[in-house]
């Protein structure tokens, strides 16, 4: 079973695998629509984990990139008259761009200070949309004109599983292979000591910059489909704040450092809400006892932490 | 042994389960599902909240006096905690899931929009409780809404201007969300009425001294009156600061200050001003032959008592959207989607707290300048302008 887990192309074909037997066992739209926004959130989420998890930097700001992504294919749709697939991409470069620029000076900042600055970012992005109302439609959103493919209207949930669930396995193989990497390795050497890892002649900014536009293109790939799903969107629901936690505490709470394990907190993180409506008023008081009772008995976060058990048990 | 046991057992736990589902559409079948995904916590639960103490209180009360159509009223609530993506998503279940015929929410303008192709696509009819114009204009087939518009609340202050013979005007805005969109409302109709806006100033929402902005409209002359839209303490402040530096012309708040606690926060400066308020806030004050008096009073006295709080007009506008609702049910004598639409667009003169609502297919929210009224505060207290 952990050698299962630790081969990647284990991984990637178990994960094809569950995602496209999956729809066999959903009753209704409703399914495939909570079953996209696991996809779509744990795409984004291993993009964060990569920059947390492997090069160890914090950014509380990302939901500002699903927001650009979000926005680019509902702006360039409708105001440039852009095809979906293209104005997704473009919103991909700005929000790669954006990070890449941004990137430099924010990464020479560590721990708290990083944190804020990231928070900054994120912040800034929110307003922006929020305020820009000519062209976001400000505080209550915009619609998002159906992307259209080969003549077909792709509007239903069950078409944006299939899409977003090929994101998925997609967005898991470059993620495998960047972490195999000698780009991987060095991330690796940087989380765990950033001077031993200078001193072997990694290029830390150079590195840390590279994997912060990585992921930042992986959230905007994210907001994007997020927008193509909903069909409507807000600068809250995109970019907002608690976006940006909701991100990290997915990352935490399915373990730093694993692939696997950012979709296992995405999964955790859409479904419980869903789940818990049946407790009425009890159901945020739920929730959090839950990440709390996770977090205290995984500490390492889900993934890693049942990795480590399976070892101790094995040997 | 114990195997034929456990097998026995789940025998008999699977056959009660399969006697449970087959009951469950026969049961169904005598209750109506009304759906509702509400801003019940998060930044907008002061929406949220009393819409869902309303349409449960409703519920509850329609239900011991026998239900719809004979039948038991279902209310299914979810909490969006005023988050779009959550909005679509309970939405999305309300439909496929809980197989709702009516849906009653969408407290924030922004959760409504994203809730809308949802209802659009499934054809179910939707009753917003959201203030932007937006929601219905352009008119959608299935959506409807309750609560009045910005642009009422300006129109009625114009209204009130010509009344006056006022023309030429100064406005001072807060930059908040509610002042913002008021403004331009303000800014988009005032030509109708032949106002002049002459000057202009804006002010932060945390902002403790408007005085300088003031100082700049009581220099503009030919200003007749000024209109502060904004939301919170920064109208008191204006009002205040307006007094002290004497300015005479008529001040005119918005709707958004139509609470007890503006009064209080302003204090004698107050004296004087006028505003647009629902008759829901002037409940105690309405002549008892006015149609609302009614309405609003029973409404009053039913939430306070079950809720131990005062009402809003946000509950009201769930109390009116329910009653919408419930009286094209029973006009369609069923609680068909389709048939049920057409009644709640055929409502006409349904007396409800937020107005007279008179819906027609090119008007999904069926009210006039009536909903407002002209109020004028003496003596510490609102008094109606005639």
């Amino acid at each position: 079973m952990e050698r299962l887990l630790r081969n990647r192309w284990a991984l990637v074909l178990g994960l094809a695998l569950v995602l496209a037997t999956l729809p066999l066992a959903f009753p209704s739209n409703y399914y495939f629509r909570v079953a996209a926004l696991v996809n779509i959130f744990a795409l984004a989420a291993i993009g964060l984990n990569l920059l947390m998890g492997y090069a160890g930097q914090v950014s509380l700001g990302h939901a500002g990139f699903m927001g650009i992504g979000a926005y680019a294919v509902a702006i360039g749709a409708s105001r440039f008259g852009l095809h979906g697939i293209v104005a997704m991409l473009a919103g991909a470069a700005v929000a790669g761009l954006l990070a890449f620029l941004v990137g430099r000076p924010i990464l020479r900042l560590k721990g708290h200070y990083l944190a804020v600055a990231t928070l900054g970012l994120g912040l800034l992005i929110s307003m922006v949309l929020t305020n820009e109302a000519g062209w976001t439609g400000g505080p209550d959103g915009m619609a998002v004109p159906r992307l259209e493919l080969f003549g077909m209207r792709l509007r239903g949930p069950d078409t944006w599983y299939m899409i977003s669930a090929g994101a998925l396995v997609l967005g898991v193989i470059l993620a495998l292979n960047l972490i195999e990497s000698p780009t991987g390795r060095a991330m690796r050497a940087i989380h765990d000591s950033e001077i031993a890892a200078r001193v072997v002649g990694v290029d830390v900014a150079a590195y840390k910059l590279k994997i912060f536009v990585i992921s930042a293109i992986y959230a905007s790939i994210a907001g994007s489909l997020m927008a193509f799903l909903n069909g409507h969107i807000t600068p809250d629901g995109t970019a907002g704040f608690l976006r940006s936690v909701e991100l990290v505490t997915m990352v935490v709470l399915g373990g730093l450092g694993s692939v696997l394990g950012a979709i296992v907190g995405a999964a955790m993180l859409v479904i419980l809400p869903q789940a818990l409506t049946i407790f009425h008023e009890y159901e945020h008081l739920l929730l959090g006892l839950i990440i709390m009772a996770s977090m205290i008995l995984l500490p390492r976060g889900v993934i890693p932490s049942l990795l480590a058990r399976l070892r101790g048990g094995g040997a | 042994m114990s195997i034929e046991m456990g097998m026995t057992r789940r025998l008999a736990l699977a056959a009660g389960l399969g006697a449970m589902t087959a009951a469950a559409p026969a049961f169904a079948q005598g209750e109506i599902k009304l759906g509702a995904v509400l801003s019940v916590t998060g930044p907008a639960s002061f929406l949220g909240d009393p819409e869902k103490r309303t349409l449960e209180m409703e519920v509850e009360a329609l239900n011991a006096k026998g239900g719809l159509l004979g039948r038991k009223i279902r209310l299914i609530v979810y909490d969006d905690a005023g988050d779009a993506n959550a909005a679509r998503t309970f939405a999305t279940r309300l439909l496929e899931e809980d197989k709702v015929t009516a849906m009653i929410g969408g407290s924030t303008t922004g959760t409504t929009l994203a809730m809308v192709p949802a209802f659009e696509d499934a054809q179910v009819p939707f009753i917003s409780l959201a203030g932007a114009i937006q929601i219905v204009q352009p008119v959608r087939k299935w959506v409807f809404k309750t609560p009045h518009t910005d642009t009422m609340a300006c129109e009625k202050i114009f209204e009130d201007m010509k009344k006056r013979g006022t023309t030429k005007i100064g406005m001072i805005s807060g930059t908040d969300g509610f002042g913002k969109s008021m403004r331009d409302q303000c800014v988009g109709v005032a030509g109708k009425y032949g106002i002049e806006v002459l000057h202009e100033e804006s002010y932060g929402p945390r902002d403790t001294d408007m005085t300088p902005q003031l100082t700049n409209i009581k220099n503009k002359a030919g200003v007749q009156a000024v209109i502060n839209p904004g939301f919170g303490q920064g109208p008191a402040i204006v009002t205040r600061n307006y007094r002290q530096l004497g300015i005479t012309v008529p001040l005119y708040q918005s709707h958004g200050v139509a609470s007890k606690q503006f009064i209080d926060l302003a204090g004698p400066a107050a004296e004087g001003a006028r505003l647009p308020a629902a008759a829901l806030l002037v409940a105690s004050k309405l002549p008892d032959s006015d149609p609302q008096k009614k309405v609003v009073t029973q409404y009053t006295e039913d939430y306070t008592k079950k809720t131990g709080q005062p009402v809003s007009t946000f509950g009201g506008h769930a109390y009116d959207g329910f009653h919408i609702w419930k009286e094209a049910v029973e006009r369609a004598k069923t609680d068909n989607a389709a048939r049920v639409r057409d009644e709640i667009e055929k409502t006409k003169g349904y007396v409800g707290t937020g107005g007279v609502v008179n819906m027609s297919p090119t008007d999904h929210m069926g009210l006039d300048l009536s909903a407002f009224r002209m109020l004028e505060i003496r003596n510490g207290d609102w008094t109606l302008v005639n």
